[in-house]
């Protein structure tokens, strides 16, 4: 019972210090939806330094800057738009989770629908040929078959 | 037709394996920059040496300058140093410093015992200015021409194989092609 306590202990001091990371000096903004933008720009900004981290998640030096420079172009009243220019203009892409869809990135962004249609085009190939095959075996299961 | 149809997924296999193959020569940790060939960032910052001077990248524009990136926490910068002690001793451009995020008496205490190599040290302690210029590690190392663009910049530890390949041609280049 003990071990099973201790394992729930430990978990719940894991999450405090997980979201203990994340907190910041920076001021909360007083507007709720300045604040959502907030914590939604900086989840879909890419730390530069542990590249598997959003600058949300990132305990680095650079992810709290960047934080900063997000914060304080909302207090500027930059839009997401062009707080994300100032970040690729910067950084390139590659900070973007999600990269934008350019001639350059069709292809990353269609293969799952150009793969899905290979996959069903010959998946109906293959059960087309199966249904033919059905169809044309038509002779009488009799004595004939049997005996040969 | 239908008699080379079992090649299909060799076929596919081979593209897959090239995809893979050409991935696994490539360093994440190398993201290229937007900035180059676009006009370098412009920042004043204190000196280290004095906070009262400014240091300012207008001070170094009309000739090619380097502008290399370092802290005392990074231990590349600490590799890098002989490097740049003997690139500055070469003569061949300014080089200018940024200390990233740093601590005034740590950066002039690594200056006094290592030797400087920086023409003028700005100290950036909030990592502003290394924003502004796309910064993401330590050290990194920026070539800007006297047109005042950005024509290389290197993400490693300087070493004099990487000046003499990257650096030393382009600076050729722009010191001929100006006035």
């Amino acid at each position: 019972m003990i071990r099973r306590w201790q394992i729930l202990l430990s978990t719940a001091l894991c999450a405090v210090m997980l979201s203990a990371g994340a907190i910041d000096t920076l001021p909360e903004f007083k507007d709720p939806q300045l604040q959502q933008r907030y914590e939604r720009l900086i989840h879909e900004l890419r730390c530069l330094q542990c590249q598997n981290n959003s600058i949300a998640d990132s305990p680095v030096g650079l992810a709290g800057d960047l934080r900063r420079s997000v914060h304080d172009l909302l207090s500027e009243g930059k839009t997401d738009d062009q707080i994300m220019n100032f970040m690729t203009s910067r950084y390139g892409d590659f900070i973007l989770y999600r990269p934008p869809f350019a001639p350059r990135t069709w292809l990353l962004w269609l293969a799952p629908v150009l793969l899905l249609g290979a996959g069903a085009f010959i998946a109906w190939r293959v059960v087309a040929g199966r249904t033919r095959l059905v169809d044309s075996d038509t002779e009488e299961f009799g004595e004939d078959s049997d005996t040969r | 037709m239908t008699r080379y149809r079992f090649l299909l997924p060799v076929g596919i296999f081979a593209a897959l394996a090239v995809f893979l193959y050409v991935g696994l020569g490539q360093n994440p940790g190398q993201i290229p920059s937007p900035l180059l060939e676009k006009p370098a960032p412009t920042f004043s910052l204190p000196s280290v040496a004095d906070p009262q001077r400014q240091v300012s990248t207008a001070d170094f524009s009309g000739s090619p300058y380097v502008l290399n990136v370092w802290a005392t926490w990074c231990v590349g910068c600490r590799q890098e140093h002989e490097t740049l002690l003997a690139i500055a001793r070469s003569g061949a451009v300014p080089l200018v410093g940024l200390a990233w995020k740093d601590e005034r008496v740590l950066v002039q205490s690594w200056l006094d015992q290592l030797g400087n190599p920086y023409t003028a040290v700005a100290f950036d302690a909030d990592g502003r200015v290394a924003i502004d210029w796309g910064v993401y590690g330590a050290p990194e190392t920026f070539l800007v021409g006297a047109d005042g663009r950005i024509l290389y910049k290197h993400i490693a530890p300087m070493t004099l194989a990487a000046w003499e390949r990257e650096f030393l041609p382009r600076i050729r280049q722009a010191g001929a092609g100006s006035p």
